[in-house]
């Protein structure tokens, strides 16, 4: 890969520590996908924020980093382990809180906006189409290439945070023209059409695709579906994008058998003690959606409802949050459902959720059992 | 060349051959660095002073967190051999200084699980 002066001199330490660790992560990423330079980038997306995910070595590693990092560009960042705001109400021990709190001020020591969020794509303006962003969270930079008409590569963690360092990313794979476009299709043969199905499409998708995937068989997505959809996939494979139609190249389909399999490698149990909604966070207009489907119902068990802070407001001033505090549901901001340390094996049998990527990280990482179904069958069942 | 190094280094150990690729932040325990993921063919095995050998990195892009942890928790592989270097990896092990490399299909398919090897992650090869 070639360097510019600048970038080189930064790459041997010239300018300091940090930017020569930064250079060697982009220099490594650059190399393993071919790229031939780097190019400038106008935003970062980062993960990595939650403890429960980075641990005491990436706590420490967050702390030293940010006595003199500062970001280049716009950085954005994911999901903390909980809401700070409600975490008393929870039985979580302090060394988790102590800890999560050291990991926030480092990021915004370093200038990060406090966004606490896995659907940037949905609470900040956009960049004009075509630009280069730098996006880590799986299912953000799925949608920010297949939906936000931005450029990224599905980055890593530390990818990422190199970029927000430097402002630059490797000029390689789903940066490239070529290589947005793909090469295989997936017709979509199952008749089920709800966030569900669009959801377990994703996983089956990240599977089998490459860098790009064609959906066919779909004439449209509302913004849940789609949401799904990118979790599902960011979650199974190395995919990061999808486009709608026809592609050349191989067709294969996904019918209603393989969406059962996909389910039954997922789904692990019939029920659960408590509902959770929100991998990735809702946003305004799901919750929404959410209190239009309720229909004055309540929820016969415990649900947590995740979203990002920045819809705080306009939840209470619709009064969406009255109507789902009402329902027995609790709201909780800056975190999700992937690894959140309120759900854990000691209080909790089995998890009921209607997203795909929560059901993976709940049963992997959270070790609970998971009941997998759509939002409808959630209220249909679960409420009263 | 049939072996391209990513992230330099020489190293001597056992090959642990992976079929499934790893979600690093989903599979692997960062206390221990054993696969708690019980789909995974590697479930149960610990990843600590192997050479790790498997197609391709997914899944959550804080697996490059994970790869960092169990490196600072001293039960890393030594080295990892991949077909694809995927970007979490790839920055993982760029940030944890654990050599990498993406070896060609024949190369790749030549290692066997168990088997002493020596990857030079210098000059790009598997002894």
């Amino acid at each position: 890969m070639d360097l510019t002066k600048d970038e080189d001199a930064a790459l041997k330490g010239e300018q300091g520590e940090t930017l020569a660790l930064a250079y060697r992560v982009l220099v490594a990423v650059g190399e393993a996908t071919n790229a031939d330079r780097l190019l400038p980038v106008e935003w970062a997306h980062l993960s990595g924020i939650n403890y429960n995910t980075i641990g005491d070595a990436g706590e420490e590693f967050l702390a030293k980093l940010s006595k003199d990092a500062k970001f280049k560009i716009k950085t954005t960042v994911n999901p903390m382990g909980f809401d700070f705001d409600t975490v008393a109400k929870y039985d979580l021990n302090d060394e988790f809180i102590t800890k999560q709190k050291s990991i926030k001020n480092s990021y915004e020591k370093m200038g990060a906006i406090p966004s606490f969020s896995c659907i940037p794509y949905e609470i900040f303006d956009l960049p004009k189409n075509g630009t280069h962003v730098s996006f880590a969270e799986s299912n953000a930079a799925i949608y920010a290439n297949s939906i936000s008409k931005l450029k990224t590569n599905k980055e890593g963690a530390f990818s990422a945070l190199a970029s927000a360092l430097t402002g630059k990313s490797p000029f390689s794979d789903l940066r490239k023209d070529e290589t947005r476009n793909p090469n295989l299709t997936i017709r979509m043969k199952a008749d089920k059409k709800d966030e569900l199905a669009f959801g377990l499409l994703g996983y089956y998708a990240g599977k089998v695709a490459g860098s790009s995937v064609a959906i066919s068989g779909v004439s449209e997505l509302d913004r849940r579906s789609c949401k799904s959809l990118c979790a599902g996939m960011g979650t199974s494979g190395a995919c990061g994008m999808f486009t709608l139609g026809d592609a050349k190249g191989e067709t294969i389909d996904f019918d209603k058998k393989e969406m059962q399999k996909t389910h039954d490698e997922l789904n692990t149990a019939d029920s659960g003690d408590i509902i959770t909604l929100g991998s990735p966070q809702l946003g305004l207009d799901e919750i929404s959606d959410l209190t239009g489907i309720l229909k004055g119902r309540s929820f016969k068990k415990r649900c947590m409802v995740f979203c990002p802070r920045a819809i705080q407001e306009q939840t209470r001033k619709f009064g969406y949050a009255k109507e789902i505090e009402r329902a027995g549901g609790e709201i909780l901001y800056d975190c999700c459902i992937c690894l959140t340390p309120l759900i854990d094996k000691k209080n909790v049998d089995g998890v009921i959720t209607n997203s795909v990527k929560g059901a993976y990280y709940l049963r992997t990482s959270n070790g609970v059992d998971v009941n997998l179904k759509s939002l409808s069958q959630i209220v249909e069942e679960e409420t009263k | 060349m049939t072996i391209k190094v990513i992230v330099k280094g020489k190293v001597q150990g056992i090959a642990l051959v992976a079929k499934n690729p790893m979600n690093f932040l989903g599979a692997v325990d960062k206390k221990t660095g054993k696969i708690r993921d019980e789909k995974h063919d590697l479930f149960g095995k610990s990843l600590a002073e192997k050479i790790l050998v498997f197609p391709y990195g997914v899944g959550s892009s804080v697996g490059a967190y994970t790869i960092y942890s169990i490196k600072s928790n001293k039960c890393a592989p030594q080295a990892m051999i991949c077909l694809k270097a995927d970007l979490t990896t790839a920055s993982g092990c760029a940030l944890a200084n654990i050599p990498l490399v993406v070896a060609s299909k024949d190369e790749y398919d030549s290692i066997k699980d168990g088997a002493k090897i020596i990857l030079d992650a210098e000059n790009g090869k598997i002894l």
